[in-house]
């Protein structure tokens, strides 16, 4: 049991690992802001959601092992997730809408040569 | 494992530092920001699994606490021009 669990960890932190990279690649690639807060909104719900899971099946493994202050942190990964899943759009929302009254024009075909 | 993480994390926040540097807009500069909080989240995170303290998700929640309210803030201050102070003296004349 002891192995599944770590393997299952080790798998998600990897797939967060991938999300993250992917994402934070993303913002230096695409061509504008509006674009970019797509790459970023994907870091923070994947990514972050893979690398707590990773963390949250460490703890998972202690409290099998009889140490039951691993509960206070799976609670602890349980809150941090569920903030991040609040605040992430809330940020990514008034960015856009930030850069929208600010005069940000969205990217497109015919303006790609000023960019 | 968790050092892999830690040197992960650590490569997505240069990346994440090199666009607020470059970023032509402000807005850019301030999501960059905004990423860079949340992986400094998961990275306090990590590191206190890295080195056997977990209590270290304490100082991760509070870190995005922090980082949420500071990006909010600052959206606030560039979209309005303040931080709401004076609409609200607006509001109230009439």
């Amino acid at each position: 049991m002891d192995i599944v669990l770590d393997v299952l960890s080790w798998v998600a932190i990897a797939g967060g690992l991938f999300f993250m990279l992917v994402g934070t690649y993303g913002i230096l690639r695409m061509p504008d802001v509006y674009t970019r807060l797509h790459a970023a909104g994907m870091t923070d719900t994947m990514g972050a959601g893979f690398l707590l899971l990773g963390m949250a099946l460490q703890t998972v493994s202690g409290i099998m092992h009889g140490e039951s202050s691993y509960w206070f942190v799976l609670i602890r990964i349980v809150f941090i997730y569920a903030f991040l899943l609040f605040t992430s759009p809330i940020a990514c929302h008034a960015l856009a809408r930030a850069g929208l009254a600010g005069g940000v024009e969205p990217w497109s075909n015919e303006r790609r040569d000023e960019s | 494992m968790f050092f892999v993480a830690t040197a992960g994390i650590l490569v997505s926040m240069t990346l994440a530092l090199v666009r607020a540097l470059l970023g032509p807009t402000v807005y850019d500069r301030v999501m960059a920001v905004n990423i860079f909080g949340t992986k400094t989240v998961l990275l306090i995170a990590v590191l206190g699994f890295l080195t056997g303290r977990p209590e270290f998700l304490d100082l991760a929640l509070v870190y995005a606490l922090i980082n949420f309210i500071g990006t909010i803030a600052v959206l606030k201050f560039f979209e309005f021009g303040d931080l709401g102070l004076t609409r609200r003296i607006h509001r109230e004349a009439e």
